[in-house]
């Protein structure tokens, strides 16, 4: 048994890299040896611990002490006061964004308290350049035990039984997927991780090949052996420098171990794994065309039928997986299709990996059982909305997602109910939206992302998300009329169900949720030219309220362009002719006498 | 490294690694465990505070004692009966020992964690944790 008394595990991913944490580690390190103590204690880099907007994170085990913000020079502060005296350092703790008071220990914080890690089991825990630490999770031991115990029918039927379903969008059940591309026919055979992670602020994909790249190493091994396919690609963004690291480190080590390459753990099966790098459009994440760019072809989509499980990479049998849904595979094996059909819902069981964005406290990577309801997610996990202010909406599923309100958040998510309220799962991007957020521009947003994304090859979604973000631009800067509104409802269902694909079929999603949950604030925009949220500059008036305004001249003297006149100890007033509306007299009333409508 | 040929010898591997996962494993789960504050304040640490704690986290590494583990704590308030430690059994309230050595650490370990049995040398309380 080891004996160190104690881990100091310091965040190496992505976000906390940035902010110095690399250095943290070594000063960590330099600081024990002074005291002796390096022996003791043992320094980790690990993975992302979800919590990248406070980070750098370090927490100490075994006593849970999670601390945040941390910088390179507080690693003194943390060996001689924490390490030496065990005195917690207090400044450094994470503080709850209710009760302001400092939390001892990630056990006691909301964000962790609800979460159920599966898929990020070993993110923030194994230092996932260490190939042992990953076998001391058990990890290789499905692997082992697929090869040595199980029929590739048998590990097929086993995950089928398990009801796990793609995390990468679509949901589809992954054991029937495994099923077709086993019982197609031929003498070679892939297996491809989808990393290419195109939701503009998603990252849970890039966590788990950053923060437990083997356990997606074991799981594409796995596919192989039941699948019958001996080769496997992972497609990924080369905008993941770091992910892409530590993956080919894994593959390495793996292959050095024994777990890749050729007669794995001395049986007949064998299998390699190649990385291939994507250019970053979002339509290659979308399955067809991401085989296409790997074939060195445009990344364009094509029909399906036939799917990639019949006729893929190179027009042979390919199985294309999400990384989130590989991540589970492993586990799935190790502890057994019925104790992973305990957690979730009936017909999406399992977790959930979600990045939390937008106007809340804590922001971050999560993983929750499906079935929790939005309102535990933002509420209890996230920490409500920031500065107090109300909440509006939150959307799911990116760019082919929609947006759900007040009424929904009592909604216990999986695939299907998400669905049912006009939105889907898409890979998990959550973003919300607080009383400030103006729903058409928020659509505007999205459309110009798709408009952009758009490969172009069909003219509905070429044309067609063009229009739309055209009008969308029109109803948000005040020329829109109330047939914009219909035209962009007309137009949305026809690319939903003329586009080729996925990215073109689910792009008018944000417009249509947006219109049918928020229909007057669109309305406001062409009728009364009035943007309710304060958002759009074009439609906004700033207005002196005579009542309040004690004439302190501050606003005349900060208007850069004159348009306030006034005596002093006179109510002011503001030419709209002039203003440029920039703000400045609203954000420096002392009275708050000046008003955005 | 060699490779590994079978799932035996997979299964003997991650045998010998499984240890180095200990501490971590052991802070997952710390609500389930008996946990054991050492207390590290200046006082404690004059009196054979560091020292303690490597014997209890020796013994507990000699004896196979996956259900103990050991933490620091600041000072705990009772400089005259330095080294202090808190043992925490999940369910019962937390009891502070004092006067700690060997030989007391193997009785507490044996009687009052082993069987619950309370020895000399308890502390009062003189204060209740507040944080639970
Ligand atoms: C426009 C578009 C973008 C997509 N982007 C991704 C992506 O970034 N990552 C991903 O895993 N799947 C993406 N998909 C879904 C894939 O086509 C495919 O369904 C998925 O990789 C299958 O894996 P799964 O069954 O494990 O989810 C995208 C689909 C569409 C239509
Ligand atoms: S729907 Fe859009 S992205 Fe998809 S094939 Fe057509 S143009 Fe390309
Ligand atoms: S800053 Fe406010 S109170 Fe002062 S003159 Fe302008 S509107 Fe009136
Ligand atoms: S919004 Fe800007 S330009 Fe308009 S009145 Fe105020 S300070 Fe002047
Ligand atoms: S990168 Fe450090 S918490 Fe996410
Ligand atoms: S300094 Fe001795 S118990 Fe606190």
């Amino acid at each position: 048994m080891s004996k160190y008394k104690m881990h100091v595990l310091v965040c190496g991913g992505t976000g906390c890299i940035s902010s110095e944490s690399e250095k943290i580690v070594k000063n960590i390190q330099e600081c024990l040896i002074q005291h002796k103590l390096e022996e003791e204690v043992q320094v980790v880099q690990t993975g992302c611990f979800g919590f990248c907007e406070k980070g750098p994170i370090v927490k100490v085990l075994p006593d849970n002490t999670f601390y945040v913000q941390v910088k390179p020079d507080d690693a003194i502060e943390i060996v001689e006061e924490h390490i030496v005296k065990g005195r917690k350092v207090d400044r450094l703790l994470y503080k709850d964004p209710g009760s302001k008071k400092a939390i001892e220990d990630s056990k006691h914080m909301d964000f962790y308290k609800k979460q159920m890690r599966i898929a990020l089991r070993n993110c923030g825990f194994v230092n996932p350049n260490n190939i042992e630490e990953y076998i001391a999770r058990n990890g290789y031991y499905a692997l082992g035990k697929v090869l040595t115990e199980m029929t590739p029918e048998q590990v097929i039927d086993e995950i089928k039984k398990s009801g796990l379903r793609g995390r990468g969008g679509g949901g589809f059940p992954t054991g029937l997927k495994w099923e077709f591309s086993r019982k197609s026919k031929s003498d070679k055979k892939y297996v491809v991780c989808n990393a290419d992670e195109g939701d503009p602020g998603a990252f849970m994909d890039r966590s788990i090949l950053e923060g437990d790249p083997h356990s997606i190493v074991e799981a594409m091994a796995i596919c192989g052996y039941a699948i019958g396919a001996d080769e496997g690609k992972v497609y990924i963004r080369a905008e993941y420098p770091l992910a892409i690291q530590r993956l080919q480190k894994a593959m390495n080590d793996a292959e050095e171990y024994g777990f890749l390459g050729d007669h794995i753990l001395g049986t007949d099966f064998s299998f390699h794994i190649e990385i291939r790098y994507g250019a970053g459009a979002f339509v290659c994440g979308e399955e067809t065309a991401l085989i296409h760019s790997m074939e060195g072809e445009r990344g364009e989509p094509t029909i399906k039928p036939p799917f990639p499980s019949e006729s893929g990479f190179w027009g042979k049998p390919t199985n294309v997986n999400n990384v989130e849904t590989f991540a589970n595979i492993p586990i799935i094996l190790l502890k057994g299709a019925d104790w992973f059909r305990k957690i979730g819902t009936k017909k999406s069981p399992g977790t959930k990996v979600f990045a939390l964005a937008g106007k809340i406290n804590n922001v971050g990577l999560i993983e929750v059982p499906m079935g929790t309801t939005l309102r535990e997610v933002i509420f209890d996990i996230g920490g409500g909305i920031k500065d107090g202010k109300k909440f509006k909406a939150v959307q799911t599923g990116g760019p082919s997602g929609g947006c759900l309100t007040e009424k929904d958040l009592d909604t216990p998510i999986d695939f299907d109910t998400l669905v049912e309220k006009g939105s889907m799962m898409g890979s998990g991007g959550m973003i919300v939206m607080d009383e400030d957020d103006c729903m058409p521009s928020v659509a505007k947003f999205y459309l110009e992302f798709t408009e952009e994304e758009s490969c172009g090859k069909c003219t509905p979604c070429r044309i067609g998300t063009k229009r739309l973000s055209e009008l969308l631009k029109k109803i948000t800067s005040g020329q829109g009329t109330e047939a914009h509104l219909q035209e962009l409802r007309r137009l949305s269902v026809v690319i939903k169900e003329t586009a080729l694909c996925g990215l073109g079929q689910t792009a008018p999603n944000p417009v249509l949720s947006t219109l049918n949950n928020f229909e007057e604030e669109y309305i406001a925009h062409v009728k009364d030219h009035q943007c309710p949220a304060g958002q759009c500059t074009a439609l906004l008036q700033y207005k002196i309220d005579p009542e309040t305004c004690v004439g302190c001249t501050v606003c005349a003297r900060v208007c850069p362009v004159n348009a306030i006149t006034g005596e002093r100890k006179k109510p002011h007033s503001i030419d709209q002719k002039i203003c440029i509306k920039c703000g400045s007299c609203y954000d420096r009333c002392p009275t708050h006498a000046i008003e955005k409508r | 490294m060699s490779k590994i040929k079978s799932f035996e010898e997979l299964k003997q591997l991650r045998k010998k690694v499984l240890t180095h996962m200990d501490i971590r494993e052991k802070g997952d789960h710390i609500e389930e465990l008996v946990e054991v504050r050492v207390a590290m304040a200046t006082c404690g640490i004059a009196a054979g505070a560091r020292e303690v704690m490597n014997i209890f986290v020796n013994k507990i590494a000699d004896q196979g004692l996956n259900n103990i583990v050991v933490t620091q704590t600041d000072c705990m308030g009772y400089c005259y009966a330095e080294p202090t430690v808190e043992v925490r059994v999940p369910g019962k309230e937390p009891v502070v020992f004092g006067k700690v050595d060997e030989e007391k650490i193997q009785k507490i370990i044996d009687q009052y964690i082993k069987k619950g049995e309370l020895l000399d040398g308890v502390i009062p309380m003189t204060h209740k944790e507040m944080e639970d």
